[in-house]
């Protein structure tokens, strides 16, 4: 079955939630609503026909226009059809950037939604471990690959460089990471209640 | 699955017959009691980012309970580039560099999946021998890539010997690799539309050489792991992963395929004409790291097959262009663009504005040595991406590490470290 079938498909089961379809460069592309992004990923995965049973890639795409929203990317792979579907998201810049996760469906999405997090600033609802991944958790500039970020950063040299002095070098574990060690109990009262709270993220 | 033909009895077991963890209590540290002080005390280590065992700079932290690994929590990024950023500030041409610094292990292979990209975007159809070249280009930076993947792993677990003598073959088959780009790393092969140069003389003469001979010291190789019983102790049943499961964790290339999973680009998504090459795609059976080499290996054996078949097919396309005819895209000779007027206009227009792309995008996804290389790029009709992504290979393999590593003694969280063959430049980009 051909990707052309998967679009019609994909429009009988869930109409207008699938925003337009396009083919380019030999890819078919879908968009749809971010509301239902889950469920269409979900479907597209375990209904037999389709089985797209293979995340290749999730990325996002911020556009040079400032008015064009912001486009998470899954591409998906039918291992079994030999078959490639891309489907994209638009998210609107002036809402939160926020879409469901996938990691319950493909565990190959964690690491994937947390980069996406890292780089454009999206927020994967019900990820179970989203934090930085490439930058550190006390990275402060801001997300790196969208548009409005300079290239060489929001902050100085001089800025850069007075906040790695500043850092702590001891501050190298994750409260997480802490929990396990003895050094738990030598934690500051106000550290070990976010813990407790499910917090994550590097003892400031 | 059937079961080994060679099975020793120093393996440590790290998965029982369910596919569940086993612990494996050692030394004082008794399990689970809580009247043993030492038992009931995880202890928590900290593995790298500067530990020659991580191949890089990645850091590993790891929760044990006596010997056995609990958690593992990778952290990785001390290699970030900004690679991706970097390139919406490029030209397609100008990218190319980048790739090279990506996975380093094998730049040809990263040059290629590049200008494949951009040519699916553009919509440029390469000339025969420049595809010939490419697959050569491709072929050659597997052999790499796995040769030191060899070598390296050997080492992690003991293994001095064949490092030497799988780094005596890399370095025959950099040599071929030097004098035709002239660099070890930063090889920047490709160009969008052609390649950067044909192959110099005494170039096919030396590889054919190379495939006559490789194959017989990649036996010598064979003799000393596959039989070798602390090789078998070390990797049978380590780190095991099924074959769902290395599909719902979208593993790719050798790790995929050592799950059990028939899948390789080359052979399911062809381009440059892979599926007219023959060669076989070796499978493994039990996702463990020893079928993880099996496959390498054998993969190192194929790849010598389709550089036999490329030379051939490299010798009846002697003097053919490597190069599109089209000089929006491929700069003129140097000396047209010193005496010919229209030539030096075309040199100048692409030295400055670059090669504009028609607005839309692509995803071009290549079989590298780690895995499944992805370019995916989107345009809006200007000389420069909107948005370079490379979907790394070993950054989606390397997300498993903490499952694989679960039960594990905190000796084979190294071999299993090595099977899953990082490259921190790709990692982190």
């Amino acid at each position: 079955m051909s990707p052309a079938s998967s679009v019609a498909a994909l429009r009988a089961a869930f109409g207008p939630a699938l925003l337009r379809d396009r083919v380019t460069c030999g890819d078919t592309v879908v968009w749809v609503d971010a509301s239902r992004s889950r469920d269409i990923l979900a479907w597209l995965k375990d209904t037999p026909g389709q089985e797209f049973n293979y995340l290749t890639d999730v990325t996002a795409v911020d556009y040079r226009d400032p008015e064009r929203p912001l486009e998470v990317v899954y591409q998906l792979r039918s291992l079994a059809r030999r078959t490639d579907l891309r489907l994209k998201i638009p998210l609107d810049k002036s809402a939160p950037l926020e879409v469901d996760s996938v990691v319950d469906l493909w565990k190959g999405a964690d690491w994937l939604e947390r980069e996406v997090f890292d780089m454009f600033g999206v927020r994967f609802r019900g990820h179970p471990d989203l934090r930085r991944i490439l930058m550190w958790d006390t990275y402060a500039e801001g997300h790196p690959l969208r548009k409005d970020f300079p290239l060489r950063g929001h902050f100085t040299r001089a800025e850069q460089t007075r906040q790695a002095l500043a850092a702590n070098p001891e501050a190298h574990y994750s409260i997480e990471e802490l929990s396990i060690a003895e050094a738990f109990d030598e934690l500051p009262e106000d550290v070990r209640q976010r813990l407790a709270k499910g917090e994550r993220g590097y003892v400031k | 699955m059937t079961p080994r033909t060679l099975e020793m009895a120093l393996s440590t077991p790290s998965l029982d017959r369910e596919g569940r963890p086993i612990s494996i209590p050692l030394g004082v540290a008794g399990r689970g009691d809580p009247e043993d002080e030492f038992g009931a005390e995880p202890m928590l280590i900290n593995i790298g980012p500067q530990h020659p065992a991580t191949h890089g700079v990645l850091r590993l932290v790891v929760e044990l309970e006596g010997e056995t690994v609990v958690r593992c929590i990778p952290h990785i990024g001390y290699l970030h580039s900004g690679f991706e950023k970097l390139g919406e500030y490029r030209h397609y041409n100008q990218i190319i560099p980048l790739t090279d610094r990506t996975d380093y292990l094998s730049p040809m292979a990263n040059n290629v999946c590049l200008a494949l990209g951009a040519e699916k975007l553009m919509g440029i159809e390469i000339t025969e021998r420049c595809t010939v070249l490419r697959v050569i280009a491709c072929e050659m930076s597997r052999i790499i890539s796995h040769i030191v993947w060899l070598g390296t792993t050997g080492i992690d677990l003991g293994a001095y010997t064949p490092f030497l003598w799988t780094f005596y073959e890399r370095e025959r088959i950099y040599n071929l690799q030097e004098a035709w780009t002239g660099a070890r790393l930063t090889t920047s092969l490709t160009r969008v539309g052609g390649m950067m140069a044909d192959v110099p003389d005494g170039f096919e003469a030396g590889l054919r050489e190379f495939c006559r001979t490789f194959p017989k010291s990649l036996d010598e190789v064979d003799t000393l792991f596959t039989r070798n019983g602390i090789w078998c102790g070390r990797t049978q049943g380590v780190g095991a992963l099924s074959a769902a499961e290395a599909i719902n964790y979208s593993l790719s290339g050798p790790m995929l395929r050592a799950s059990g999973v028939d899948y390789d680009v080359r052979k399911d998504r062809p381009y440059l004409g892979y599926d007219s090459y023959d060669f076989d795609v070796p499978i493994g059976e039990h996702g463990d790291i020893y079928d993880r080499y099996r496959v390498r290996l054998e993969e190192m054996y194929q790849s010598t097959r389709i550089l036999e078949q490329a030379l051939d097919r490299l010798a009846k396309l002697k003097g053919a262009p490597i190069n599109v005819d089209d000089p929006r895209v491929i700069l003129p000779p140097k000396s047209r663009a010193m005496s010919d007027m229209e030539a030096m206009i075309f040199h100048f227009k692409q030295v400055m504005e670059g090669v504009p792309a028609p607005a839309g995008e692509a995803y071009m996804g290549i079989e590298n040595p780690k895995g499944e290389l992805g370019t995916y790029f989107v345009s809006d009709g200007t000389a420069k991406p909107v948005r370079w992504r490379i979907r790394p290979p070993s950054f989606i393999n390397l997300a498993c590490l903490p499952r694989l590593c679960e039960g594990a003694l905190l000796s084979d969280v190294i071999a299993i470290n090595a099977s899953v063959d990082i490259v921190m430049g790709e990692i982190d980009r």
